[in-house]
Formats: structure tokens, C-alpha cells, sequence
């Protein structure tokens, strides 16, 4: 019976963190500059680029709203992004639900009756998969809207917390991740402090489920944070460059 | 706060994998002293005021944890590097250092060095693994040293290269013998283990093995030619079982061989003990053995025996006459010896010294042999030096290594239980042998319990879902003084002429709630352990003896099963009821209490009438039961009569069986299959089920042959075919002929096991014993933890309750099941050694003569068994210092004739014995039987 201890009784997770620490949060807005904003979110080992295009004319004309703008969403894993190098087919599984839920997230941000009869797509890249990178490709795309200067009701922070060894444990690595416990993904409206996404495949008893959710509303509340320090540092920037 | 250092590392899963993982080093992790005021001592348990810190290594660990665990070794810092090694290596070793690291009163300290920021390093070009732990080690002590510069910080390690560079860069180090002896504590120092090769430069008086002596043993194989081997189909694997009465004999029973491989003597058991995984090569045919055809030789003779008298001795001189190598008679077994041991089973043994084998003149230390109660254990050598305290007591002793040149495994002292043949003393012995937990229960568990005195009415009120059998006659028959009542019986009469059974069963997940500190210390207990002075419980006493007990007259929670059935005893399945209730027994009987009751035709009072019924309708299911093929088997089980001040036993008798006791098993046994039905219906991935196998044809030879010698046939193609032929098995000359004949089958059967049903195949359901193609327990939660899963299954299966994650996921249910049938079997061993125990204690001062039954016969002597006393043991035909009188076995006949004076035994022959007890060293006292004439035997003790 070697069970994998996923709490060391000295209180540390495998890679060193206390249980209610996020990994270390790393942004840059506009890597690229193609489309009209794009941003690079990194959590510890999990990184992701989003590129947003519009809002613009819609691609098709099957797509065109006439009270609101259509919003698209590719997400997609590179195929050198796990420790194993796959070559990964458009549209699996995952990614389609992946998308799905991104897409579904994002249409209630965006403020969409202000962009009639226009399409935001936002494009989801998978650099590096190290456990919860669809949370990170939720901020990533944020970040992303926020660079295109596309109006949002508030910020989005996503982040994910587990249930291990009998504690709460936020923001799971892959490791973690593997580690049979539940996984709980929790997105939020942090001025608003409104739920907009709460996801997990597993079971959990309502207790824990309780203890779980709070911790990851403290996490999203961390990184909602630092999102708006670097959305306005970014801002600072660019007005400088421009004086 | 955070600091990230990826760093990469590359594994083999089948493909070359790259693994990226984070560390993120820290500088909020503390020292671990009390009074460092430099960083945060929340988990800080190092006393401020001692002056020396110790910091151990990994080796330290796996070898010296007897050392660790005395009481005197503290303010020990492990570091978080050592603890990970330990957990790779040896997860009981790593259990015991966590432990260690947890105990409130032991100043042990784990220093995550791996996260820390200025003590992490990284593995340079070159350097192995070991190479950059051992530095981590060090470069964590001269942290410390830099961190705390007025305390002493001493490095433990037996590594020669680690602790020449520690000292090249000025930290201060010591081996764990070193260390032991500047503490001046002589049992420190017999906890410490010696380097095997007797290189350390320790002045005892102990003789140093000769280099120049040739091995005693063979070189173990290397595990890749072990497989390699196995799967060529030379080799074999097995579990080695060393012969109970003679140590020098074993038996694996290796799946690949398909029936036991005999090991003749210790050189071809190379060094395997009892319980180990060894993988053995098999003789040639030609130099195959017979079956030894007598007695092992008295176990004093082989205490004379000595290492250093050379090889030729070890020749087992008993042996040699014993075999006939390749002689016609006697079958011949398939023989082998061991090449190598895949994962030994060494645990702590205790037992005592043998003060015969002391060497080392009067010198402080001495070499001594400790031998092990469990007598299919080698004698081990140890170093003492506290031989005058230790010589006649109780102690325990752990293996450390055998060398091939040396007779018997060395291993070192770790505890002492206390004086030999001292009853208390002796008890602990046997309750360590079996591993049974006897602590008090801790605060944590006593916290779950309800407040006390208990209201029952505002229970009830909470929940709608029991229901109210107060109104309903129930009873309770159990044995004399059970205070641990945990079924009660009804019985009504239905208007349609059909009856009402009821069983009810102590409602004990009311109040062990899944999770809990009393749930979590009843999983580890499983059952409650039933010794002749004494039982120890499985829950606290207020839940076994009040709160769950369904004693009379009170109110008291229950789970009960309502069966309606015709007055031919048949059920009808689809009015079978399962529901939480209250009920209130009205009278807590006795079986013979009952059986009175019974039996008195003048009283006509509600609860002998229903008792009545209810042994009418037991008596019903009990003949179906027994059509469809059921057996009835017997055990050797007896019953002291206890002293009530001294706890001495005052009489020994066989247990009476009543028709009550068939009444209340029945009853039992049906609401157990009606349960296992239920709950394997509604979780049929989850269940908890009690299966007893079907044995397999060569099971029976030993019963078969025994019971063709005497013209008995005997069918065992089916338990049905068993049954009946069992029952055809009489003697007219001997009424208990055929218990005996019962008692032997039952032996050449495997035990009973529990398991979970998503693991096994429908047809491995099967319960042979009691011809039920469905059984679990359910009627004894008080005592068994499973009947405490079974109730939750149940609570689950009637919609009352959701079923916790461990009974929803297979693998912890077989996880679970496994710790019950180990628990299970070592709680009947307890018991049985606990018998055996009183046994000795009663014949102490008495020489009693009894008839005997004939079990077995060899050409030097013979195993009897005492039916009155429940006593099974050797009786030797020519004891010392009588005339040897020669005998002549024949295997086909069983039967032993000395053709001069016309005797002869025949087994299941009646033969009388003088039972007596003798001091024999090391343990003390041992039975000893003596055939006598029956003209000895007094009249009234016959």
C-alpha cells in the first residue's frame, strides 16, 4: 500500500508549496502582434497564450447576431506541451469541451450588446500543460480581451483547487491532478464577487465541497488581483510610450 | 516568498518521458527549535536548553530504529531528504519514523531541507544519487551549525565515505555504536545493531568468526537470476512454513510446483525464516525423501548444538536415520532447497534467552541465543550486555542479517516484556505474537461517544425512519456472563397461520459514525479478542456493555429482519423486512436458562411458549440446511472454570452445545444469508462476504488415508457426499469416534475469508462449510468490524443512508477485508494460545490420567489428542533412560507393532495418558504425556 503523499506532515505539497499557495503567476500583455490583443499567463509550470481577434465582421454569415456580438473560441493543446510529445487532433474530446466552456465563460464577461452584428474570436494555446491550464487559458483570454480593449462587465479569475490527504489544496499541478481526489474549477467576477464558472467531474461530500469552494474564491481572489496590477502596469506603459 | 527552480529529469515509463516538475524554495521553514527566535517555531518541538542537536542519516534509519526508538534519543533532527529515502526503501521502517516524528513526548524534528532555500542542492555531473543526498545531509548540518552557533550539532552515520568527508569539512560526526556507548546506557547499546562482519573494534568477550571457515551456507542468487530462473522453470516461488514441531523441516507450497516442496534440513532452507517469499530449486528425483516416519527428536537436544564445533556436526544427526533416502514404503515427497529469498518476513519475536549458548565468558558483552516462542523461528544471536536483568525474562528481538557463516541469524534485544512464566507476563507474550492492539482507547475515540447517561426518547423523535418494536416479546440467548449482547429473538404467530422470526441486532453504527476516531481505531482492531481471563474490546466499554448491549428491560436501538414464514419452516422472500427499530428484550436468558424453559412443559409464560416455537421452526430450517449438504464440524474447544480473585483455572470441561445454542445459530445464520443476499443485490461491485472455498481433493488425503487405515470410507466429492459419509463414520466400541473423525476433516480445510464481491467470480461466493451459495456477518457488530461494514451496506441498500467513499471503491473494500481476516486469524490464534496458556497453568500442580485418541503415528512415538482436555501433543514411546523398544510403522495400516511384546497402536486408537507439566528450559513449562496402562487409570478420573 504506497500511497503517494500528496501533504508531507510538515505541512508541504510535493513541489514545496503550502496548501493554500497558488504557483507563481506570470503574465505579459501583447506578445504577439497579431490580432487585435493577446496575452501570455503563466501558472508555475502551466503556460498559455490567447490571441483575440475583433470584434470584427462575422466569418460567416450564419454567425452574424443582430443585437449582439458572436463570440468564438478555439482551444487547443501544441503538441509539445506534455511530457510525452503527441501529435494532437483538432477538435478532441477535451479541447471541444474545453472550448465549450471557455466560450460559454466569456460570452457573459464581454459585454456583447455593445458589438452588434460583429464576431470575437479568441484563440487558446496550450504551450506548456502542467495541471489546470484550461484555468489558465480562462485568464490567459481575459487578459487577452483587456489588451484588445474589449469591454468586459468585470474581470475574470479562474483557478482550480483539489482535495488531497484530507485538505484543501489550491491550484493542483499535474502531478496533483492525477492524484484521484476531486478537482474543482471556480471562475469569478471578483468586483462583482459573482460565480461565472463552477466545474468538477468528481464527487465530493458537501462539506468538503464547502471548504474547497472557499478556498478557491480566496485563490481567484489572488489572482484577480494581479491581473489588474498588470492590466494597469501594461496600461502605464503603453501611455508612456506613446508621450 | 516564493522562489521557482524548475528543474528537469527524465524517467522511463515505457517511452522516454521528460518530466518538468517545480520546486519552489522557501524561507519560512524553521530551524525546529524551541527558542530560536530567528524563525517560526508554530511545529518546533527541539528542547532550546540541550546542547547537543543529532542529525541522522538514512542509514541510521533503516538499520538503527531500535536505537531512535529508546526512550533516551532525542532532540533529533531528520532531515526531509532522509525521511523520502526511507519511504522509497522501507514503508514500515518510514511508518515507525513518522510515528516517532508525530509522539508528543519525543523531541524529533523533520527539517525540510529539500525546501529550503539555502540548504536545497542540486545534483552536480557525475555525482550518484546517494552521493548528492549524503551531501544535502551535510550541507543541512552546517546550516544548523551556522544557524544555531552555541549548540553542538552532531551528525549520525555508519557511512565511511560520508563521514570521512564530513569530517574534512569540520562538522562533528559519529557512528551509531560510538554514539550508544558515550551514553553509558547498557540498553542503548543492546539496541544498536553491529556491523555483520564483525569488523567493529568492540572489546566484548565475543569469539570472532575464523575468516578462514568454510560457509555454512550458499550464496544467495541475485533477483535477476532468480527471475531468469523462474521463468525458465527452474526455479519456483513459494511462501516457506517451517514445520511447527521440528524447525529443521519446511514445507513452501509453490503455485508453479502445484503441491508443498519439503525442505529437509536448515542447509537446504538457506537461511529462510518462517513466512518468508523464497524461490527454491527441486532435488532430482532419485534424491527425493520419504516422509520422516518419527517423532522429531526432544527439543533440548538441539540447544547443545554449537556454531564453532565446525560443519560436520550440523549434519542433523536426528535426520539421517529419520528419511530413507529413496527407501520403498512411504511416498515420496517432492524435495528442494532454497536459492534465494525474494522478501523476507522478519518481525519482532519474543521469547527468552537461552542462558546454555552464553559465550563470552564475564566480560560486559556477551553472545547469547534468544529463542523465539513461536517455535518454527530460529535461534538468534545477540550481544548483551545486560545478561544478568534480561536473564529470565520475557524479551523481544528483531533479525538483522544472517551471513552464510553463521549457524543461526544474528539480531539484537528491543524490548522487555517482563519475568517469564508469569501469567501476566505471558499473556503480553502471546498478545504481541499475534499483534493484537491492547492499548486504552485514546481521548479522541472516548470524544465520539454520546454523553452519558444516554436519553434514548429524543432520539427516537429524530428519526422517522425507525420503527417501534417495543410492543413485540423480544429475548436474548447467549452464554453465561456475555455482557456484549448484540442479537435478540421474536417470535409471534400471524393470523394467516404463518409465523413472524425477528432478529435483532445491535444498532452500532447509530452511534460509529464512518470516519470517526472510534470507526478509524475499530477498522485497525477489526474484532474484539476473546482470552480465557479476559476479553479485549474492539469498541470502548460504555458502547459493548450499555449503549449497544441489548440488555433487558431497557430501550434500546436495534437493526432488525423480519422474515414471515410458513409452519414448514420455508421464508417468503418477498415479506422479508429490514429496519432500523427500538425494541426493549424482556428477558436476557442463558442457553441453558433457555433450554429450561424449553423443557418444562408447565410453563406456559409468553416467552417460553415463543422460545418454543422458534426451536420448532430452527429445527425446520435447520434439517433443510443440513439436505442440502452442510456439515457439521467439530472443534477441540474446552472451557475453564475460572477463579474469580486469582483468574486461575480451577476446571477444565468441553463445551455443552444445547438445542438452544442450534436455535440462536440458526437463526443467525439465516438473517446473515438473507443480509449477504440483500446487500450483494444492491452493491454488487462493493460487498463484504464471508466465503469459505471449496477444498481442493489433495486437502483431504491426510483425513482420507487416516480413515481408510481403519476401514472408514469416506466421500469427499461434495459437501453433501461429506456430510452423509461423515455421519455413516460410527464406532459402536467408541462414541467418540466420530468427532474425532470430524475434528480431523475440519482440519484439512482452509479457513473461512472474508472479501469484496467485485473481486471475486459468483461461483467463489460460495460458503462450503455451510452449503450457502451467499454468506456475510451480520450479527455480532459489537464484536466484528465486519458486521459494522455489513450494517452500513444494509443502512445503504434500504435507502437510510449513502455508503462512505471507502465502501464504494473495490480496492479498499479487499484492502479492508485483508486487514479483517488478518486480524481475525490472529485474534483465534490469541485465543488459542491463551488456552493453551491456562492449559499449563492448570496442571501445574496436578498429574492427571485421561484417555486419549491415537492422531497420528511415527515409529518412535505418537500425537494424541485429549478429548477432555482439549490437549493435542507427542507422546514418545521410549522416553529417556528407558530401553529402547523398536517399532515397526506400517503407512497403509497407520498402525505401529512391536512384534516382542505384542503391542500395537493404531491411529484412532484409545489409549490413556498421564498428563503432567515439566520445567524445561528456555521457555519453562512444557506439557509432557506419558502412555500409561489403563489398569493405572483411578476409577474416577477415567
Amino acid at each position: 500500500m504506497n500511497r503517494m503523499e500528496f501533504l508531507s506532515p510538515e505541512g508541504l505539497r510535493l513541489d514545496g508549496r503550502r496548501p493554500r499557495e497558488l504557483r507563481q503567476l506570470r503574465c505579459k500583455m501583447a506578445p504577439v502582434d497579431s490580432g487585435d490583443g493577446s496575452a501570455f499567463f503563466e501558472m508555475g509550470n502551466s503556460k498559455v497564450l490567447a490571441v483575440v481577434y475583433g470584434p470584427r465582421e462575422p466569418a460567416q454569415r450564419g454567425q452574424l447576431q443582430q443585437d449582439r456580438a458572436t463570440v468564438t473560441c478555439d482551444y487547443s493543446m501544441s503538441s509539445f506541451s506534455t511530457g510525452e510529445r503527441r501529435k494532437r487532433m483538432k477538435g478532441d474530446r477535451r479541447s471541444t469541451e474545453a472550448a465549450l466552456v471557455l466560450r460559454q465563460t466569456l460570452e457573459s464577461a464581454i459585454l456583447t450588446e455593445l458589438y452588434p452584428r460583429t464576431q470575437i474570436h479568441i484563440c487558446i494555446q496550450v504551450l506548456q500543460a502542467d495541471g489546470g491550464q484550461q484555468a489558465v487559458g480562462l485568464n490567459a483570454a481575459v487578459m487577452a480581451l483587456v489588451e484588445a480593449g474589449i469591454a468586459l462587465r468585470d474581470l475574470v479569475a479562474c483557478s482550480t483547487c483539489g482535495y488531497l490527504d484530507a485538505t484543501p489544496l489550491l491550484d493542483l499541478n499535474y502531478t496533483e491532478d492525477g492524484g484521484g481526489g476531486p478537482n474543482v474549477q471556480l471562475a469569478l467576477h471578483p468586483a462583482l464577487d459573482k460565480v461565472v464558472l463552477l466545474q468538477t467531474e468528481d464527487r465530493l461530500r458537501l462539506e468538503v465541497f464547502e471548504q474547497v469552494l472557499d478556498l478557491a474564491m480566496d485563490g481567484c481572489r489572488t489572482i484577480a488581483r494581479f491581473m489588474k496590477e498588470t492590466a494597469v502596469a501594461h496600461a502605464k506603459e503603453l501611455a508612456v510610450a506613446r508621450a | 516568498m516564493l522562489k521557482s527552480n524548475s528543474f528537469v529529469r527524465k524517467t522511463k515509463k515505457g517511452k522516454v518521458l521528460k518530466v518538468v516538475r517545480e520546486r519552489y524554495l522557501r524561507d519560512d521553514i524553521g530551524c525546529g527549535d524551541i527558542q530560536c527566535t530567528k524563525c517560526d517555531s508554530t511545529l518546533a518541538k527541539l528542547n532550546g536548553s540541550s546542547t547537543q542537536y543529532l542529525i541522522i542519516d538514512t542509514n541510521i534509519v533503516l538499520h538503527q530504529m531500535d536505537m531512535l526508538e529508546h526512550c533516551s534519543v532525542n532532540d533529533v533532527i531528520v532531515p526531509s531528504v532522509v525521511r523520502e529515502e526511507v519511504k522509497k526503501r522501507n514503508l514500515s521502517l518510514y511508518n515507525r519514523l513518522r510515528t516517532l516524528c508525530t509522539c508528543e513526548t519525543r523531541r524529533f524534528y523533520v527539517f525540510s531541507n529539500e525546501f529550503h532555500q539555502e540548504t536545497y542542492v542540486e545534483q552536480e555531473q557525475g555525482e550518484s544519487i546517494n552521493d548528492r543526498n549524503d551531501r544535502a545531509i551535510r550541507v543541512a548540518c552546517r546550516w544548523y551549525q551556522r544557524h544555531l552557533p552555541d549548540k553542538q550539532i552532531l551528525l549520525l552515520t555508519n557511512d565511511a565515505d560520508n563521514m570521512k568527508k564530513a569530517k574534512q569539512e569540520g562538522l562533528q560526526v559519529q557512528t551509531a555504536l560510538a554514539f550508544a556507548a558515550e551514553q553509558n546506557i547498557s540498553e542503548l547499546l543492546d539496541l544498536v545493531v553491529r556491523p555483520s562482519d564483525g569488523d567493529d573494534d568492540e572489546t566484548g568477550g565475543g569469539e570472532r568468526p575464523s575468516k578462514r571457515r568454510p560457509p555454512i551456507y550458499k550464496d544467495h542468487k541475485s533477483l535477476t537470476e532468480l527471475q531468469l530462473g523462474m521463468r525458465e522453470g527452474r526455479y519456483h516461488q513459494g511462501t516457506l512454513r517451517v514445520n511447527r514441531y521440528d524447525p529443521s523441516r519446511a514445507a513452501v507450497s509453490c503455485e508453479s510446483v502445484g503441491f508443498d516442496v519439503y525442505l529437509k534440513d536448515h542447509i537446504d532452507m538457506n537461511r529462510g525464516v518462517d513466512g518468508d517469499r523464497v524461490v527454491l530449486e527441486l532435488y532430482p528425483e532419485e534424491q527425493w525423501v520419504t516422509e520422516e516416519t518419527r517423532l522429531p527428536t526432544e527439543e533440548t537436544d538441539l540447544v547443545t548444538e554449537d556454531e564453532n564445533t565446525g560443519v560436520a556436526e550440523l549434519a542433523p544427526d536426528a535426520g539421517e536415520e529419520g528419511y530413507g533416502i529413496g527407501a520403498a514404503g512411504g511416498t515420496r515427497r517432492v524435495t528442494g532447497y532454497v536459492v534465494g529469498i525474494v522478501k523476507r518476513a522478519w518481525r519482532p519475536y519474543s521469547g527468552s534467552l537461552d542462558l546454555k549458548s552464553v559465550r563470552g565468558g564475564k566480560a560486559a558483552t556477551v553472545d547469547v541465543l534468544f529463542c523465539a516462542h513461536n517455535r518454527s523461528i530460529p535461534r538468534v544471536k545477540i550481544r548483551t550486555r545486560q545478561l544478568e536483568t534480561l536473564k529470565d525474562q520475557r524479551i523481544v528481538v528483531v533479525i538483522d542479517s544472517w551471513s552464510v557463516f553463521s549457524r543461526w541469524p544474528e539480531g539484537h534485544y528491543t524490548k522487555t516484556l517482563g519475568k517469564g512464566g508469569d501469567k501476566q507476563t505471558e499473556t503480553e507474550v502471546l498478545l504481541v505474537e499475534n499483534d493484537i492492539k491492547t492499548q486504552p482507547f485514546s481521548e479522541a475515540v472516548y470524544a465520539c461517544l454520546p454523553p452519558l447517561p444516554w436519553d434514548l426518547a429524543a432520539e427516537e423523535a429524530k428519526k422517522p425512519e425507525r420503527a417501534d418494536l417495543r410492543h413485540i416479546l423480544v429475548c436474548s440467548v447467549d452464554p453465561p456472563g456475555c455482557t456484549d449482547i448484540d442479537d435478540a429473538l421474536h417470535c409471534t404467530t400471524l393470523g394467516n397461520g404463518n409465523y413472524e422470526l425477528g432478529v435483532h441486532i445491535a444498532d452500532v453504527t447509530h452511534f460509529v459514525h464512518p470516519g470517526t476516531a472510534v470507526d478509524l481505531e475499530a477498522s485497525d482492531r477489526c474484532t474484539s479478542v476473546y482470552l480465557v481471563d479476559r476479553r479485549i474490546d474492539m469498541l470502548p466499554k460504555a458502547l459493548t456493555e450499555d449503549l449497544c448491549s441489548l440488555r433487558s428491560n431497557v430501550d434500546r436501538l436495534a437493526f432488525s429482519v423480519l422474515w414471515e414464514m410458513t409452519p414448514e419452516g420455508d421464508v417468503l422472500p418477498e415479506k422479508t423486512r429490514y429496519t432500523k427499530s427500538v425494541i426493549r428484550s424482556s428477558a436476557a436468558l442463558t442457553y441453558a436458562e433457555a433450554q429450561a424453559r424449553i423443557d418444562d412443559e408447565r410453563l406456559l409464560d409468553d416467552i417460553s411458549v415463543s422460545l418454543r416455537r422458534m426451536l420448532m421452526l430452527t429445527k425446520k430450517i435447520r434439517a433443510k440446511r443440513m439436505a442440502a449438504g452442510a456439515l457439521t464440524l467439530a472443534s477441540p474447544e474446552v472451557k475453564f472454570q475460572v477463579d474469580t480473585e486469582t483468574h486461575n483455572p480451577t476446571d477444565v470441561g468441553v463445551y455443552q452445545i444445547r438445542e438452544t445454542n442450534q436455535m440462536v445459530e440458526e437463526m443467525m445464520l439465516l438473517a446473515n444469508c438473507t443480509v449477504a443476499a440483500k446487500i450483494l443485490d444492491s452493491f454488487p461491485l462493493w460487498a463484504v462476504l464471508r466465503r469459505h472455498p471449496t477444498p481442493s481433493p489433495q486437502m483431504f488425503e491426510p483425513i482420507l488415508r487416516a480413515a481408510a487405515a481403519v476401514d472408514v470410507q469416506l466421500d469427499t466429492s461434495s459437501s453433501k457426499a461429506l456430510a452423509d459419509t461423515l455421519d455413516l463414520a460410527e464406532r459402536p466400541s467408541d462414541p467418540y469416534f466420530n468427532k474425532m473423525i470430524r475434528i480431523l476433516t475440519t482440519r484439512c480445510m482452509t479457513q473461512a475469508q472474508y472479501g469484496c464481491s467485485g473481486q471475486m467470480t459468483t461461483a467463489e461466493f460460495h460458503h462450503y462449510g455451510l452449503a450457502a451459495p451467499l454468506y456475510t456477518h451480520f450479527t455480532s457488530p459489537i464484536r466484528r468490524y465486519a458486521d459494522v461494514l455489513v450494517h452500513r451496506f444494509l443502512e445503504a441498500a434500504i435507502g437510510l443512508t449513502r455508503l462512505p467513499p471507502v465502501l464504494t471503491d473495490k480496492d479498499s473494500v479487499k484492502e479492508l477485508s485483508d486487514q479483517l481476516n488478518y486480524r481475525h486469524h490472529n485474534a483465534q490464534m490469541a485465543g488459542r494460545a491463551s488456552t493453551e496458556l491456562h492449559t499449563l497453568i492448570f496442571f501445574k500442580d496436578r498429574v492427571v490420567t485421561s484417555d486419549a485418541r491415537v492422531i497420528k503415528v511415527k515409529e518412535n512415538g505418537m500425537v494424541v489428542f485429549v478429548p477432555k482436555f482439549g490437549i493435542e501433543a507427542m507422546v514418545y514411546l521410549n522416553p529417556k533412560g528407558v530401553e529402547e523398544k523398536a517399532f515397526e510403522l506400517n503407512m497403509e495400516t497407520q498402525k505401529i507393532t512391536n512384534a516382542a511384546e505384542d503391542l500395537s497402536y493404531q491411529i484412532f486408537d484409545k489409549v490413556f495418558v498421564q498428563i503432567s507439566v515439566a520445567e524445561v528450559p528456555p521457555h519453562g513449562r512444557k506439557l509432557m504425556l506419558k502412555l500409561v496402562e489403563e489398569s493405572e487409570v483411578p476409577v474416577a478420573g477415567a
